[in-house]
């Protein structure tokens, strides 16, 4: 009975709150109906409201996709450090960072559904019911493990929130495997979706071995970059607390991911323009343009410069244990690393297509108001989320604490 | 407090907006879907239909043709012919770029006229620069064909023996079947496009909307063929991917595909290659061919040759 | 002798195929059925036969040759002809076919003019021309036989249909002219 409780007091807490929480749910929904519009309009007509064409085959969807995939794993690989260090705040920080990769991982999910041409038939993907292509396909893999790892993430929060509410211990036998299986899954999700790309012989830009090592190296700098400003979020508004250290430490654990990702751009780079064969053209395209099409230019160097200069700010100690050059790091690295996985990766491994051929790729208005309304769903979702667990873990939401203001009444 | 109550009111409202939207879209998600009947939607994967299912199934489409399209059609579900692996050859040193494949594929097959798909692309190249697909221009636009410095260069599906397109379908829509051509079951396809990232020859395209069979510009009705293969040219969905397929509904009776038969040249050949006497054994053993991309293994069972 | 040697299967074996093709024609459906399911047999195969679809190219009206040539009185003086059948054909023929060494009674026969000729004197019909271009054209003959060259069309397991070298090449000028090109695709454009 408890369980019914614990939605029920869940709920409760979810409608709660002041006037910025209101404002800020309001925002979201507004913005939730606004894109729903022109999803609509995608599935009344077709994905020929977007502007994907056969040479640019996936685009502002499966970028996001992506980089969403990033910010999943990276919540969760920041246990890691968490462990390492022995942080006070060691089960805040993971249940946050889990919070985190599940609002992260829905987003995923629905760029996916959203990008699917044939939605209705998404049971065909079902294992045992429809007919999943296993071994083979990259995608029913990355299906199969985001799946589970939004099952397993969901699991260890419902379970830790539960037990907190119940004011009870938890079970260590049953969580600590779990946490622990949630690493090397939160490695693997990345992994496979870098290998969905690494894997295609036929698109030479990303048939790179050190894309997956890439991969996990900017997930390594995006996915703290959100809990960075997270927590301070949290513990000005919040009892939760974490020492400045805690957050030092994490900018600096940043900038030894900046420096890897940077290393790797810059091999890359190197192999490309010394061998200078015909697999340069895509970096061409997207770092000076071929002709006239030179739309992805100024992104693709917004993200080259943000990346790097958020790597010296977290760097040097002085710019990095200020709090307002430590934010400004955390928001350059977002947009910079947003960019790289998202259009920056995607629309220079489809241009010139296969075939030589250019089309110029930019995101249609469905596009972009689908993409708001996924990003709304879930902020919106991690804003719920949070509400019960702050309340859960500091605001003495749990059985006991509803019993004696019962008795009390 | 009376605050707070109103406030709760507010986001109750808000909720049910949210629940009514949410209501909204997936009905909307269904009816998108084409309001398609429970027995398409429930239909199984091609390899396993029984005799029984492969009635029903073509009983459904021709109903369902006539009923769109205002006559008769036919749905056959042919098998390949034992003993046959298709092979085609396209003779570089005779195509001269007129494009005749390229239409006569679209009427044969029902291609999308808009949004326009053409399963043929040629290329226009430069003598000077040899295949190469970074000096192509597909849009060319001349007064007359061939140009004296350039070559042509047609591609449709190169019918991979190792095809990257099959790997990388994530529900198995797409295979190789034993004549070798790699078709698409349209029912089964979700259109994720993963088949259309990994094909190194752009063979593989999508119908971004429902095809529509009217030209934007002339508001001319292409007349549709209505002698269809449940895996080649019947009318399709929208929001999945078709390709080439050798014509299925013509090779399967022993005819030459619709690109073979319109060739002003005759550049274009067909057969048969456990055939030992057939054209295209023939161009394998005595002409000098080349595959496209042969560095990515994909093993094309189409072969361009230079037959002068 | 190996040559020989083909030529007399490929009698042998058109017949044994033609009494099969007969004999199918008598069985009933149930064995049709069966038929199809086997491996073609080589014998089969062999046995299909190559049919012209159209015939030789003739301008209208221009055939038979014997119709105005019987009369007249042949000048085998090796000469360019002016405004040759510019008043049957409405055009000119202007021979481009290695004019410096040819002229029209190079191929055409002087004495029985429906008929073409060898470079030995034997006489070819102008259904059977590829024999005088594969003359010089053995290669392209050759390929041509094979199905190689040139257009076939019909069946690629069963009855081919052919073209003459004439029906596309024109052979007093046989390269090819240039041909108008059907639309460019539509160039693709972000909205």
């Amino acid at each position: 009975m408890t369980i019914i409780r614990f939605l029920k007091e869940s709920f409760k807490t979810v409608l709660k709150g002041n006037k910025w929480y209101y404002s800020w749910l309001a925002l979201l929904f507004v913005l939730i109906l606004w894109g729903g519009s022109g999803y609509i309009s995608q599935l009344m007509n077709g994905l020929g409201e977007t502007n994907m064409k056969d040479p640019v085959s996936w685009a502002f969807y499966i970028g996001n996709f992506t980089f969403m995939v990033g910010v999943a794993a990276a919540a969760i690989m920041l246990v890691i450090p968490a462990y390492v260090y022995n942080w006070k705040p060691i089960k805040e920080v993971v249940i946050f960072g889990e919070l985190l990769a599940i609002s992260a991982v829905i987003m995923a999910l629905l760029f996916v559904l959203v990008d699917i041409g044939n939605p209705i038939k998404m049971w065909h993907m079902i294992p045992f019911i429809g007919k999943l292509n296993l071994p083979n396909s990259l995608l029913a893999w990355d299906s199969i493990v985001l799946n589970l790892y939004f099952i397993l993430n969901l699991t260890i929060v419902s379970y830790l929130l539960y037990t907190y509410f119940k004011k009870k211990e938890y079970n260590k036998k049953f969580l600590v495997p779990l946490m622990l299986l949630s690493i090397p899954m939160a490695v693997s999700i990345h992994t496979v979706t870098a290998f969905l790309y690494n894997g295609l012989a036929a698109r030479p830009f990303w048939n790179s071995a050190l894309l997956a090592p890439k991969f996990l190296a900017s997930a390594f700098c995006s996915g703290p970059a959100v809990l960075l400003i997270l927590f301070q979020i949290l513990r000005k508004t919040t009892s939760f607390k974490i020492k400045d250290e805690a957050l030092f430490k994490i900018a600096e654990l940043m900038a030894y991911a900046m420096f890897i990702n940077l290393f790797f751009f810059a091999s890359e780079v190197f192999k490309e323009v010394y061998s200078n064969t015909e697999h340069l053209v895509h970096f061409k395209y997207l770092f000076i343009g071929i002709g006239d099409n030179k739309d992805i230019v100024l992104y693709a160097w917004t993200s080259v410069i943000f990346s790097f200069i958020a790597f010296l700010l977290f760097l040097i100690p002085k710019t990095r244990t200020n709090f307002i050059t430590l934010n400004i790091g955390a928001v350059l690295i977002y947009i910079g690393v947003y960019i790289e996985k998202g259009i920056a990766l995607l629309t220079p491994g489809f241009t010139p297509d296969v075939l030589g051929q250019i089309y110029v790729y930019r995101p249609s208005m469905v596009e972009i108001q689908t993409t708001v309304m996924i990003f709304s769903i879930g902020f919106l979702v991690f804003t719920l989320l949070t509400k019960v667990a702050v309340a859960i873990i500091f605001e003495d939401l749990n059985i006991e604490a509803l019993e004696k203001k019962r008795k009390k009444v | 407090m009376s605050e707070i109550k109103d406030k709760t009111k507010k986001m109750e409202v808000s909720r049910r907006d949210f629940i009514k939207t949410g209501a909204l879209v997936t009905t909307a998600a269904v009816v998108g879907g084409c309001g398609i009947s429970k027995e398409e939607f429930l239909q199984q994967h091609f390899k396993e239909l029984t005799q029984e299912d492969v009635k029903n199934i073509k009983k459904r489409l021709e109903t369902e043709y006539e009923k769109e399209f205002g006559k008769k059609f036919s749905v056959s579900f042919k098998e390949p012919i034992p003993q046959t692996l298709f092979g085609y050859g396209l003779d570089i040193s005779r195509c001269i770029g007129c494009r005749r494949c390229v239409y006569a594929c679209v009427d044969e097959n029902n291609l999308s006229i808009d949004p326009q798909i053409h399963w043929i692309q040629v290329l226009e190249m430069e003598k000077s620069k040899g295949v190469n697909f970074h000096h192509a221009n597909l849009h060319y636009d001349r007064e007359k064909v061939p140009d004296d410095d350039h070559f042509y260069l047609p591609v449709a599906c190169q019918q991979c023996e190792n095809p990257p397109c099959v790997k990388a379908c994530p529900v198995e829509a797409t295979w190789k079947e034993k004549d070798g051509i790699v078709v698409v079951d349209y029912n089964w396809c979700i259109g994720c496009r993963n088949c259309m990232a990994a094909c190194p020859y752009g063979a593989r395209h999508f119908n971004w909307k429902k095809p529509s069979y009217i030209d934007p510009k002339t508001k001319k009705k292409s007349e549709l063929n209505e002698d269809t293969h449940y895996l080649g040219n019947r009318p399709r969905p929208q929001g999945i991917v078709d390709k080439c397929t050798f014509c299925v509904q013509r090779t399967r009776e022993g005819k030459y595909p619709a690109c073979v038969e319109i060739c002003p040249v005759g550049a274009r050949k067909f057969g048969n290659l456990l055939d030992p006497d057939s054209e295209i054994s023939y161009i394998l053993k005595n002409k000098r061919v080349l595959i496209l991309k042969e560095e990515l293994n994909t093993q094309p069972k189409f072969f361009y040759f230079y037959a002068t | 002798m190996m040559k020989n040697y083909n030529k007399y299967t490929v009698i042998l074996v058109s017949l044994i195929g033609f009494i099969f093709f007969v004999t199918s024609l008598n069985s009933s459906s149930e064995t049709k059925e069966q038929k199809k399911t086997e491996p073609i047999k080589k014998k089969q195969k062999k046995a299909i036969e190559h049919i012209q679809v159209p015939p030789p190219p003739f301008s209208e009206d221009i055939f038979p040759c014997s119709e105005c040539h019987e009369d007249m009185e042949v000048n085998k003086e090796k000469r360019i002809l002016e405004d040759a059948h510019a008043d049957l054909i409405g055009e000119e023929i202007v021979l481009k076919h290695d004019e410096e060494n040819r002229w029209c009674l190079d191929c055409h026969d002087a004495k029985n003019r429906d008929k073409l000729h060898l470079a030995d004197g034997r006489l070819v019909d102008f259904k059977e021309s590829y024999r005088l271009c594969g003359q010089c054209h053995g290669p392209k003959l050759r390929d041509w036989k094979k199905g190689v060259h040139g257009k076939r069309t019909g069946s690629w397991n069963g009855q081919k249909k052919y073209l003459l070298c004439a029906n596309c090449h024109n052979p007093h000028s046989p390269k090819f002219k240039k041909l108008k090109p059907m639309p460019a695709p539509v160039k693709l454009r972000s909205k």
